[in-house]
């Protein structure tokens, strides 16, 4: 079914992105990405335009690439995307404190990961290298290192402060 | 300019070296991922702002701002190099940028409170060599990092980049390279540790064709980032070593899959490749040898899975990242169905350094059976976290307690993790034991990608068990039963165990589960998914045993496991504990002790926290 939010899908950008990929079925990742990119998820339209218009593949495969890798997200997310590190380094240094203070400020959590009013989505990654400043919180390509609990409380009512204003 | 072979490189050294020479003073910042998120892009600006004009006493003219790679030390950031001033500071911040310039640059006199402080002595630490981090470290595949600006092919000509592959390509024959690379004892750095020079020789026995050469840059163990520090640092060193394997094993085109975590690698690689293609260090007829060779960047998407090579192939394809069966081994048919090559980010790195300074001088370091040198990212509970090269065979006590300074708050060292899910850990009574391949194999743990947690006396090693068996178990890719279902059925024993529900045969039942993946899964993420929790059943079986039979967490980390007491001598009976309780499992009389009930408290830990009289224990 089309959602009120899929009918202003813009197939024909879609169909640049895959032209300037080749039509190629080896460039659907990257083709995947930068759908994502433009719609922050895969729109399930998106996803079967992908799949008839690419010789070699299916709507079925397509769904199956994207359902497979952890950054695809058939959901939409928020406009902070806020991703939490669980790596080994983060977590003996304290990440599931930050976490549980992200889910309780957001109000989210185990199956919706976006908060309603759309602002902030949350995501746990296992690793983003930056071990030496565990641990570690990321939100929008911006590192912030050495969190706690209270550390990213007062990040994310900055966050709302300058967005209210 | 189009660079052509041999004689012109060291032309063109020249040509680079004296250019920087005419940069005056150099000021080396560290633009890692670490030290970005620390704020060194203001500090570069800052150094800016305040002009490049610089007095004589420093005995130079002018300043140039290098933003350089990791230096490794990324706890420390921002790190601020002033090689020819023999100076490093560390933990700098704008707010301090002025003071370095006029006290130190201008006026030639050092700011001691922005030095390394060594934290057996107490003192001041001037060069960044003497700082114990950096002491007992030798570095070949970090090399150049942190002491470039990786953005700048000068740069990295200038610190030897495509020298090898210049003379490789003169000399034209293959088969020599692969000679060397064999002699070298070179092994594969991704975990297996596979010798390169053979896997090399299987590739290059399929020439004739079309072949490949693939980089696998999926850095997917949690706790290791030494390909991302390469990648970052000396995109350039990757590329010639990618260029060099291409030509001994007759492939053209070239694939390097990066991790998508890593934004700023797949940035500095595409400036680099663009970088390269243009001077003739990359493309067709690369130096006018007639040898042609393209890189394609791919970004991953997010799957552990996909840092098997099997499954990596099938990523770049751009298919669902599962394993294939092996035989056919890559080397026969790879990519595309092609005979392909495939070597992880630090072997790479380690190529063109082998070739310049000859296998005998590679050899020369680490142990007998596994040579050279190796990165270890030293994280968790030590004073020094950050990433590290030492030669092979170098013991965990000088890693944790020379380099990395000791543990943390002076506690007791309980355990290292090596080798992220896939390893093993390694007690006390393994801190004499060199770190090789073999030596960490007999022991049940493994090299793997270079991982390294150090766990401290409050770590509950259960706990940790569980993390990685999460891990593994989210990651599993589904392909093979054993793997999908025996992964998800340890984990629910030991999420039992840490909740205190756990019984003895559990314990049995784990081992044979883990046997069971281990024989039944195809690839290296279910063969060694149970590893973590084989080797601490084995160091730290009493710790089980405690939650099982004791119901209690040794380290007082498995919150259900906790019970609060309240010590009546100490307690006021002041009440603000039983205020703070979100569960109102507190009660008691004014002015006497109050009580906890057990069966009421949800061990969130309020209490303490709230009690200013330190009345309330955790048992």
């Amino acid at each position: 079914m089309t959602t009120e939010r899929e009918s202003h899908i813009n197939f024909k950008k879609i169909d640049e992105i895959m032209a300037s990929y080749d039509y190629k079925k080896s460039n659907l990742i990257a083709i995947l990405q930068q759908v994502q990119e433009l719609y922050t998820y895969l729109p399930e339209d998106a996803m079967t335009f992908i799949g008839t218009r690419i010789e070699g593949l299916s709507p079925a495969t397509v769904y199956g690439v994207a359902t497979f890798y952890a950054q695809f997200s058939l959901e939409p997310k928020g406009k902070y995307k806020i991703k939490v590190c669980d790596g080994t380094a983060c977590h003996v240094r304290g990440s599931m404190s930050v976490l549980n203070a992200v889910k309780t400020k957001l109000g989210v959590g185990e199956k919706r990961m976006t908060t309603e009013d759309g602002l902030f989505s949350l995501e746990i990654v296992s690793c983003l290298g930056a071990c030496g400043l565990a641990p570690v919180v990321v939100i929008n390509d911006k590192v912030y290192p050495q969190m706690t609990s209270d550390a990213i409380g007062i990040i994310i009512d900055t966050i709302i402060k300058e967005e209210t204003k | 300019m189009v660079i052509e072979l041999t004689k012109d490189i060291y032309k063109e050294q020249e040509r680079v070296k004296q250019e920087i020479a005419q940069q005056g003073l150099r000021v080396l910042v560290c633009t890692g991922t670490g030290c970005i998120a620390n704020g060194s892009l203001n500090v570069i600006e800052k150094f800016k702002e305040l002009g490049v004009n610089v007095s004589a006493l420093t005995n130079y003219d002018k300043m140039t701002l290098v933003p350089t790679g990791c230096h490794g030390f990324c706890e420390q950031g921002v790190l601020v190099i002033i090689p020819e001033l023999h100076t490093a500071y560390v933990k700098v911040k704008v707010e301090d940028v002025e003071e370095i310039y006029n006290s130190h640059i201008v006026g030639g006199k050092p700011v001691e409170r922005l030095l390394y402080v060594d934290p057996k002595t107490g003192e001041h630490v001037h060069k960044s060599e003497e700082i114990n981090f950096y002491a007992k470290q030798v570095r070949t595949a970090l090399e150049n990092c942190g002491h470039i600006n990786a953005e700048c092919l000068d740069e990295a000509i200038s610190v030897h980049a495509y020298e090898a592959l210049s003379n490789i390509l003169k000399e034209n024959n293959p088969d020599k390279v692969i000679e060397e690379v064999e002699k070298s004892g070179l092994r594969g750095r991704g975990g297996a540790g596979f010798s390169t020079g053979l896997k090399w020789k299987f590739t290059a026995a399929n020439k004739g064709g079309k072949s490949y050469v693939v980089c696998n840059g999926d850095e997917g163990d949690p706790g290791a980032f030494m390909d991302r520090s390469v990648m970052e640092g000396d995109p350039h060193k990757l590329l010639e070593g990618m260029a060099i394997a291409g030509f001994a094993v007759g492939a053209d085109e070239a694939y390097i899959y990066v991790r998508a975590e890593y934004p700023l690698a797949i940035k500095r690689l595409r400036i680099a490749i663009e970088q390269a293609e243009k001077a003739g260090f990359l493309g067709q007829n690369i130096m006018g040898s007639g040898f042609n060779f393209t890189i394609h960047i791919k970004e991953g998407a997010g799957a552990f899975v996909c840092g098997e090579e099997s499954a990596l192939i099938a990523s770049i394809e751009g298919e669902r990242g599962m394993p294939r069966p092996k035989p056919p081994f890559p080397a026969n048919k790879g990519l595309f169905g092609r005979p392909t090559l495939i070597n992880n980010v630090e072997t790479l790195a380690n190529i063109p350094v082998i070739m310049r300074k000859g296998a005998d001088w590679f050899s020369k370091m680490g142990t007998e059976k596994s040579k050279g040198t190796k990165t270890f990212a030293l994280t968790g509970e030590v004073n020094n976290t950050g990433l590290i090269e030492v030669p092979m065979g170098t013991t965990l006590r000088e890693i944790i307690f020379d380099i990395g300074g000791g543990i943390r708050g002076g506690k007791k060292f309980k355990a290292a993790q090596i080798g992220g899910p896939s390893g093993g850990c390694l007690t006390e009574e393994h801190l004499d034991l060199p770190m090789d391949y073999d030596s960490l194999r007999s022991v049940g743990a493994m090299v793997g990608s270079g991982g390294l947690v150090i766990m401290a006396e409050d770590t509950c090693i259960v706990e940790v068990a569980r993390f990685f068996m999460n891990f593994t178990q989210h990651e599993s890719c589904g392909k093979c039963v054993p793997c999908r279902e025996g992964t998800k059925n340890m984990l629910k024993i030991l999420e039992r165990i840490v909740k205190g529900n756990g019984t003895m045969e559990d314990l049995d039942t784990l081992e044979e589960l883990a046997h069971a993946v281990n024989d039944g899964s195809l690839c290296g993420l279910g063969k060694t998914a149970p590893n973590p929790v084989l080797s601490t059943l084995k160091y730290f079986r009493d710790e089980y045993i405690a939650h099982i039979k004791d119901k209690k967490c040794p380290a007082g980390v498995c919150t259900a496991l906790k019970t609060y007491v309240i010590n009546p001598d100490l307690c006021k009976g002041c009440s603000k504990c039983a205020r703070n309780c979100p569960a109102h499992a507190i009660s008691g009389e004014l002015k006497s002790p109050f009580k906890i009930d057990q069966e009421k408290c949800i061990k969130c830990g309020a209490c303490i926290s709230a009690c200013p009289f330190k009345a309330i224990e955790q048992i």
